[in-house]
C-alpha cells in the first residue's frame, strides 16, 4: 500500500533502466545520501568515526571489489588480505617518496597499482576454476605477506617493519596523520565509498558485467556466444583488486595510521571480507554494503550493550560475542543461503502487495 | 617558598571535597592466543587498583576509575577502546602490545595523553625529546638485548667472537625491535647473529627449529609472546636444545611459557627487570583488602606469578605518577597533561619501594624530561621446573648505554624529523 510502483510511469528509456526505478526507493536513497553527506559531518565525534563509520564505509569498498570478482564473475579468492596489502603500501611508498601530491590522487594510484597486482595473480585463473583458483589466492595472500615483512624497502628500512601514515592534506584539511578533524575523514572516505558504489553499479549492469555474469554463470556457454574469458576473466581480477587497493590504502592510511603487515593483513582479513560479501549477498551491491555492516557494526553493537549496558566483565563479552556472531550468520545462511540483499528484495516483494497478498 | 606554596596548595587540594574520579583505562586481552599471557597482566593491574582504592581510598583522595576495555592484541580492536575510553578523562594508557602503541603514539600525542609502555612498545620513544607523550621505562628491548649479550660475555669470559647466536623471534614489530641492537652489538664483540623469524601467532615453528639443528647455534635470545612462547621452549626441549643456553625476554619469561614442557624445561633462562613471586609485604596487604573481600580481578588464580607482578608494577608506576602530579600541581583531580609532568619527574627509589611493600622488587631509576627510558636494567632469571619458580641468577644488569644512546638518538631524530616535531628540552 505504501510501498508500490503502480502510478509510477517511465516515458524514456534513461527513466526506465535507471538504478531505483521505483519512486519511493529513489527518495531513500537521496535521504539516505543526503544524510549521509549533510548531517552526519557535524554531529559526529571521534569515537563515531574512528571506531564504527571508518570501519564500516572502508570494508564496503572492499566487500564492493570482491564482490566484483566473486560475486559478478564468479571467481573465488582468498587473497583480498594479500591486495589490501599491496593498496596499503603501494599508498605508504607514494606518501612518502611524493610528499606533495595529494592523498586522493595517491589513493587512486594504489588502487591502480594493486589492479596490476591483482592481475598478475588472476592469471592462473584462466586455466583453473574452483576450489583450486582459491588455493592460488591463498598462495598470493600469503606471498605478499610475506614479501611486505621480508623486504625492508617497502616499510622504508624501519627497526620495527611498522609503516606509519605520515601527514598528508587535501585542500588544506589534515585528512592523514594524528591531528585529523573526524568529519573531514570522515567525508573523504565517504567520497570514495559513494564513487565505488556507483562505478561498481554502472559496471556490472553494463556490457562489461553482463560478461562477467555470463561466465560466473557457465563460462563454455559464454565462450560459445562470443564472451572472451581472458578479458572477462582479467578485467574482473583488475577491477576487483583496484577497489580492493582502495580501500587498503584508506585502511592504513586513513582509519590506522599505522599497520604491520602480518596482524593488519592476514589471511583472517580475507576471509573477514569473504563472509562480508557471503552473508551480504553475492553479486549485489547492497549486499556489499550490509555484509560490512553485519561484520564491522556487531561485534561492536554486543560489547556496548554486555559491557557498556550490563556491566558484564570483558572477557565474557568477548567469548560471547564470537558465539552470537558466529551464531547469527549460521541462522541468517540457513534462513536466506543468499544473503542479506535477497532477504530485502523478498521483503520488498512482499511489501508490494502489502496488505492484500495473494 | 615555592615548596611551602605548593604544600599549601596540596593541603588545599586535599581540604576541598573531590567528585572528579581518576580514570585509568585497562586495555587488557583475556582472550585470543596471548590470553594466556594478558590474563595475569591485567588482573595484577586491575588488583593494585583495586588494593590503593580500598587501602587508601584513592590517590590523594580520588578514587580511582579503571575501566577495562578488551583488544584481543588486536590493532583495530585497540583503536576502537582508545576512542571510547578518552573520552572518559583517561589519564594514562598501557595498552601491553606493540602494534597498539605504535598505533597509539600519534593519536595520544594529537589528544594530549600520556602512555606508558612499560618495557615494550617502540623502544626509541625513550627519547623524551621527541617523545613528549610516550614513556618506556624502567628497561627498553634495547636495554634487554644488550644485557643478555652482556650476560653471554660474562659467562665467556668477556669474548664472544666466534659464536654463534640465533634470535627467535615474533615476526612483528615486536620481535623485530632488538635486530638492530644485536646487529652493532654482533659487530662490535664479532658474534655472528642468526636472525630466525616466527610468523604471528607462532604456533607452526617446525621450520625454525629444523634451522637451529641445522646451524647449531651456540646461544639462543627469544623475543616470543604468547602461545608462541610455550611453543617455543617445547620445540628446543624435543631437539634437546641445552637449556641454560636459552634465554628470553622479559615477555618470554612467566610461568605459562616453561610450565607445559614440563621437568625438561629446567634451566631455562629469561630477562626480568623486577621480581617474581608473592614474598612481598604488599601481599599482605592484597591479601587483607583484595583477595580475601573477593573483590580480585578474573579468576584470582594468578597471584605471585611473573605477569601478574608485571601488572602490580605497572599499576604502581601509574599511582606513583600520579601523586607526583597531584605533589606538583597542587590538585587531587589532576588532568592527563599534569599526569604527564609526574610521569616525567617520577623517580623510583629503594626507599619508595619499601615504603610501598615492594621492596627490592624492581631496579631504581629516574625519569626526567630527556630520558623516559628508565636506568636499563635488568636481571637473568632461571627456571626451576622442580620447584616450580624463577629463581634470579644475577643482579641487575645494566646495559650497555652509550651504544643504544647513539641508536635511540639516530631513530627518534629520523622520527622527529618525518613528522615534524620540535625538540623539547633544550
Amino acid at each position: 500500500m505504501l510501498y508500490r510502483e503502480a502510478g509510477d510511469f517511465k516515458s524514456s528509456y534513461a527513466e526506465d533502466s535507471q538504478t531505483f526505478p521505483i519512486r519511493l526507493d529513489r527518495r531513500a536513497y537521496v535521504a539516505l545520501v543526503a544524510v549521509a553527506l549533510v548531517v552526519v559531518p557535524f554531529v559526529v565525534n571521534d569515537y563515531w568515526v574512528n571506531a564504527v563509520l571508518l570501519p564500516l564505509l572502508i570494508y564496503a569498498i572492499a566487500a564492493l571489489g570482491l564482490n566484483i570478482l566473486t560475486g559478478y564473475c564468479g571467481q573465488v579468492s582468498l587473497g583480498t588480505g594479500g591486495f589490501m596489502a599491496v593498496g596499503a603500501y603501494s599508498c605508504y611508498k607514494l606518501m612518502t617518496a611524493f610528499p606533495d601530491i595529494n592523498i586522493a590522487v595517491l589513493v587512486i594510484l594504489s588502487g591502480l597499482i594493486t589492479a596490476a597486482v591483482g592481475m598478475l595473480f588472476g592469471l592462473p585463473s584462466l586455466r583453473i576454476k574452483g576450489f583450486y583458483l582459491a588455493v592460488a589466492t591463498l598462495a598470493a595472500q600469503f606471498f605478499l605477506v610475506w614479501l611486505f615483512n621480508r623486504v625492508p624497502w617497502f616499510y622504508n628500512y624501519s627497526a620495527s617493519g611498522q609503516i606509519s601514515a605520515p601527514e598528508r592534506t587535501l585542500m588544506g584539511f589534515r585528512i592523514t596523520g594524528p591531528e585529523t578533524q573526524a568529519w573531514a575523514t570522515y567525508l573523504f572516505t565517504l567520497a570514495f565509498v559513494f564513487a565505488s558504489a556507483w562505478i561498481c553499479r554502472n559496471l556490472t549492469r553494463g556490457a562489461i558485467g553482463r560478461r562477467w555474469m555470463a561466465i560466473r554463470d557457465m563460462d563454455i556457454a559464454a565462450e560459445i556466444i562470443g564472451v572472451d574469458p581472458l578479458r572477462a576473466k582479467l578485467s574482473a581480477f583488475g577491477v576487483s583488486s583496484f577497489f580492493i587497493g582502495v580501500s587498503g590504502a584508506l585502511f592504513f592510511a586513513v582509519y590506522l595510521g599505522a599497520v604491520e603487515v602480518g596482524e593488519a593483513f592476514g589471511i583472517d582479513k580475507s576471509f573477514l571480507v569473504l563472509f562480508m560479501v557471503i552473508i551480504g549477498g553475492l553479486g549485489s551491491i547492497l549486499g556489499s554494503f550490509l555484509g560490512a555492516a553485519f561484520m564491522v557494526l556487531l561485534p561492536v553493537l554486543l560489547k556496548n550493550l554486555l559491557v557498556g549496558g550490563l556491566g558484564w566483565p570483558t572477557d565474557l563479552a568477548a567469548h560471547l560475542e564470537l558465539m552470537i556472531v558466529g551464531g547469527l550468520i549460521v541462522f541468517f545462511l540457513i534462513v536466506e543461503p543468499h544473503g542479506l540483499a535477497q532477504l530485502w528484495r523478498i521483503t520488498k516483494e512482499k511489501l508490494r502487495i502489502w496488505p492484500f497478498p495473494h | 617558598m615555592k615548596k611551602i606554596i605548593a604544600a599549601l596548595a596540596v593541603t588545599v587540594g586535599l581540604a576541598t571535597p573531590a567528585f572528579a574520579e581518576l580514570t585509568f583505562p585497562s586495555l587488557s586481552y583475556r582472550t585470543g592466543p596471548y590470553a594466556a599471557n594478558g590474563i595475569p597482566f591485567a588482573d595484577g593491574y586491575a588488583d593494585y587498583f583495586t588494593l590503593v582504592n580500598e587501602r587508601d581510598g584513592g590517590i590523594g583522595g580520588e578514587t580511582i576509575n579503571m575501566i577495562e576495555c578488551e583488544t584481543g592484541y588486536n590493532t583495530e580492536k585497540g583503536v576502537e577502546c582508545y576512542e571510547s575510553t578518552k573520552g572518559e578523562g583517561a589519564l594514562l594508557y598501557q595498552p601491553l602490545s606493540t602494534g597498539i602503541t605504535y598505533q597509539l603514539i600519534p593519536r595520544v600525542s594529537a589528544d594530549g595523553i600520556p602512555m606508558h609502555t612499560l618495557g615494550y612498545g617502540r623502544t626509541s620513544a625513550s627519547n623524551g625529546k621527541v617523545f613528549k607523550w610516550i614513556f618506556n621505562y624502567p628497561a627498553t628491548y634495547w636495554d634487554g638485548a644488550s644485557v643478555a649479550i652482556k650476560y653471554l660475555l660474562d659467562e665467556n669470559g668477556g669474548d664472544l667472537s666466534g659464536k654463534k647466536i640465533g634470535l627467535v623471534y615474533h615476526n612483528s614489530a615486536y620481535g623485530k625491535e632488538p635486530i638492530r641492537t644485536l646487529t652493532e652489538l654482533s659487530a662490535k664483540h664479532g658474534f655472528e647473529l642468526l636472525e630466525l623469524p616466527v610468523d604471528a601467532p607462532g604456533q607452526e615453528q617446525r621450520s625454525t627449529w629444523v634451522q637451529v639443528r641445522q646451524q647449531k647455534p651456540d646461544y639462543i635470545l627469544m623475543w616470543g609472546w604468547g602461545v608462541m612462547n610455550q611453543v617455543a621452549v617445547q620445540e628446543a626441549v624435543n631437539i634437546r636444545f641445552p637449556m641454560e643456553n636459552f634465554i628470553g625476554i622479559w615477555w618470554s619469561g612467566s610461568e605459562n611459557d616453561v610450565k607445559p614442557a614440563g621437568p625438561r624445561a629446567d634451566g631455562y633462562k629469561a630477562l626480568n627487570f623486577h621480581a617474581a613471586g608473592a614474598d612481598f609485604a604488599i601481599y599482605d596487604d592484597l591479601e587483607q583488602y583484595v583477595f580475601s573481600t573477593g573483590k580480585a580481578a578474573g579468576a584470582g588464580d594468578q597471584q605471585g606469578t611473573v605477569l601478574y607482578n608485571r601488572g602490580l608494577y605497572a599499576a604502581m608506576i601509574a599511582v606513583e605518577a600520579a601523586k607526583k602530579a597531584q605533589e606538583i600541581h597542587g590538585t587531587a583531580a589532576i588532568t592527563p597533561a599534569q599526569m604527564r609532568d609526574g610521569l616525567e619527574q617520577l623517580e623510583m627509589t629503594d626507599e619508595k619501594m619499601t615504603e610501598l611493600g615492594l621492596d627490592g622488587f624492581g631496579p631504581t631509576f629516574a625519569a626526567s624530561c630527556e630520558n623516559h627510558g628508565g636506568s636499563g636494567k635488568a636481571a637473568i632469571n632461571q627456571w626451576n621446573a622442580e620447584t616450580g619458580t624463577w629463581e634470579v641468577l644475577t643482579d641487575y644488569i645494566q646495559s650497555d648505554q652509550e651504544l643504544i644512546q647513539r641508536l635511540v638518538e639516530e631513530d627518534s631524530l629520523a622520527y622527529a624529523e618525518e613528522n615534524d616535531i620540535e625538540l623539547r628540552c633544550q
